[in-house]
């Protein structure tokens, strides 16, 4: 389409443009200054305003963090339970897709229903806490998998990616002697690769963010993960009045914290272009479809 | 419950798109034949006991972690013992209820709720839309692609770290944006633990978490809009402003409806996470949500039984907002959600 470009629109173009890089990099410079801060000194953190390069370089923030038992009990246990609880959570999710991708399979509509009606109706906090304690999982990982081991949206989105691949496959397998798990296995797996990694790092994302389930099933705090430790450091003494902190902790020096921040959104941004690479094509907004 | 409305909000992006075509194209093939006569079930089950095997953990999953909460909800009617269980603790009707409603904390919950809800749907809901229409502006794809990157990313950071940002942006005496609102407002105000600041440093973090990621529904939308109209309207001599006006938002009013009435339905979850790291023993007052009542009151005081009325009650709220804008905006002549 051809624009008929007019002196008001080539300047409200030129202001629109310096509008969104200014929002680009507002919403960027805390991470920066965090950055910079992590590697600085702790004088000059308190001496300068903001800074986006340190003036000078200290490895002293990660030194001190990475000789420090509970953070590095906190980030390995933090690491297990995203990769533990992806694989779960995933192979729970597909193995359940795959059955109900069948359209002659009885019983898959009234699933479907109940699977929809969980969407719009939970149990809530206090229920579902209280479940997690009969089921002896208070203070135990799997606590932090396993309610919400599928994802409801990712589960049908996976049933309808199941859906829309050619039948033609699976027959002629059928054909050649391939029992279902074979077909799933052999066949359907390795055609869902990008799909199931998209899903995969969504999973992952969500359990290393994951505040509230360490809140309220983690009580021993030897057990914390890193989001945990990372409140327990970043609170100011004045935030300490509200529980799950203890008491007697000495809030560390500032830099420290950037060095915890940087460690604990590191991951994010290194999978980042991964995840948006699939959303960014449409994958997820297109693919659903009821 | 944040990842359910974008969810669903990409489902219903799909239906304005034209992402929804080849899946009727789908729906219109004749069904094949079923392998199986559709006879006994026992003979349905044995042909099919791989597929039924596997669909037994994930059917158990459902049951136990999402269903039996469900069942658990019951004790929002009576008094419970933990000793007991939930089946055998005695019923006490709408109880809890009554004792909730003639809580002086309820009037308190209710108002910080509200009020942090419609700041975000009066502040952080249009500016979505407005972002929105400016990305869909830009004609230089290469910034468009960069700033839609920079503004995703922070919707993929958990509420901690947003937190622990707001707690060194804003330290005490030090924080870059301490200093700098202080010394252009010539104030001297601790941001985090002032009450007054509370609320625009919760639409501030939702803003910076939520505003990018919120525009990909409407992008969706955008990009389906009727390029002809435009053409049509250039010849007619509209301006910039006035296509804006008369094709694009038109074009996207059903989208914008339909995030609108979820929006609404969503009001009474102020997300949990995110008030809970930022309360402090200060600004309790204006802080304290149903969202984190439930919690302090369940989790650390006990009273279960007392603060599962408290969730239901908020829920049921929440259903009830939902229908209620939904019948509203077919009552309006506009598409609804269902």
């Amino acid at each position: 389409m051809k624009i008929h470009n007019t002196t008001g629109g080539r300047i409200f173009d030129a202001a629109n443009y310096v509008f969104l890089s200014l929002i680009g990099i507002i919403t960027l410079l805390p991470f920066v200054y965090v950055f910079a801060g992590s590697f600085a000194t702790e004088a000059e953190i308190t001496r300068r305003a903001f800074f986006v390069w340190p003036e000078q370089f200290s490895l002293g923030a990660y030194e001190y963090i990475f000789s420090t038992p509970a953070f590095i009990r906190a980030l390995v246990t933090t690491v297990l339970v995203t990769v533990v609880g992806t694989v779960v959570q995933l192979v729970l999710t597909v193995t359940m897709a795959y059955p109900l991708a069948k359209r002659n399979l009885r019983g898959r509509q009234l699933i479907m229903s109940l699977v929809v009606f969980a969407m719009v109706f939970s149990g809530g906090m206090i229920p579902t806490f209280l479940l997690v304690k009969d089921l002896g999982l208070l203070n135990s990982y799997w606590a932090l998998i396993l309610p919400a081991a599928i994802n409801p949206f990712s589960l049908i989105i996976i049933k309808n990616f199941f859906q829309e691949l050619p039948a033609e496959l699976e027959e002629s397998a059928k054909m050649d002697g391939a029992t279902e798990v074979g077909i799933l296995w052999r066949i359907l797996l390795p055609l869902s690769k990008p799909v199931l990694a998209t899903f995969a790092l969504f999973y992952a994302v969500g359990i290393w963010n994951d505040f509230m389930s360490p809140l309220l099933y983690l009580s021993d705090n030897s057990k914390w993960t890193l989001q945990m430790y990372l409140r327990q450091v970043t609170a100011s003494s004045d935030l300490l009045g509200t529980g799950n902190v203890d008491p007697n902790y000495i809030p560390p020096e500032q830099s420290i914290k950037f060095a915890v921040i940087v460690v604990a959104t590191l991951p994010i941004l290194i999978f980042y272009p991964f995840l948006q690479k699939h959303f960014a094509k449409g994958m997820l907004i297109g693919s659903v479809k009821g | 419950m944040s990842q359910l409305t974008d969810a669903l909000a990409s489902n219903i992006g799909a239906g304005d798109g034209a992402g929804t075509e080849s899946g009727q194209g789908k729906a219109k093939k004749p069904a094949k034949p079923p392998k199986v006569p559709r006879g006994k079930f026992s003979i349905h089950l044995a042909h099919y006991k791989w597929l039924y095997l596997l669909l037994l953990p994930g059917v158990l999953y459902f049951a136990v972690f999402r269903y039996a909460p469900m069942y658990g909800v019951s004790i929002a009617f009576k008094d419970y013992v933990p000793f007991l269980g939930v089946n055998a603790s005695p019923w006490v009707g709408f109880q809890q209820f009554q004792d909730f409603f003639a809580n002086p904390d309820f009037g308190r919950l209710l108002g910080n709720t509200l009020i942090l809800a419609f700041l975000s749907l009066g502040i952080a809901f249009p500016l979505t839309i407005v972002l929105a229409l400016l990305l869909n502006e830009v004609r230089l794809s290469i910034l468009k692609r960069t700033v839609q990157t920079l503004v995703y990313i922070p919707h993929f950071l958990s509420w901690t770290i947003v937190a622990s940002l707001s707690f060194l942006l804003f330290a005490l005496d030090f924080g870059p944006l301490f200093l700098f609102i202080n010394n252009v407002l010539g104030t001297d105000i601790d941001f985090l633990s002032d009450p007054a600041w509370f609320r625009p440093l919760i639409v501030l973090q939702d803003i910076w978490k939520n505003t990018g990621w919120g525009t990909i529904i409407f992008l969706a939308a955008l990009a389906t809009v009727d390029q002809d109209q435009y053409e049509a309207a250039i010849i007619d001599g509209a301006g910039r402003f006035r296509r804006v006006w008369h094709i694009t938002l038109p074009g996207i009013r059903s989208t914008i409806i339909v995030m609108l009435i979820l929006a609404i339905g969503q009001m009474l979850n102020t997300g949990f996470e995110q008030i809970y790291l930022m309360t402090n023993a200060l600004n309790r007052g204006v802080a304290e949500v149903f969202d984190t009542y439930v919690y302090f009151v369940g989790i650390t005081q006990g009273a279960y039984s007392y603060s599962t009325a408290v969730g239901l009650f908020k829920s049921l709220v929440g259903i009830v907002l939902i229908f209620g804008t939904n019948a509203l905006a077919k009552r309006f002549n506009q598409s609804g959600l269902f």
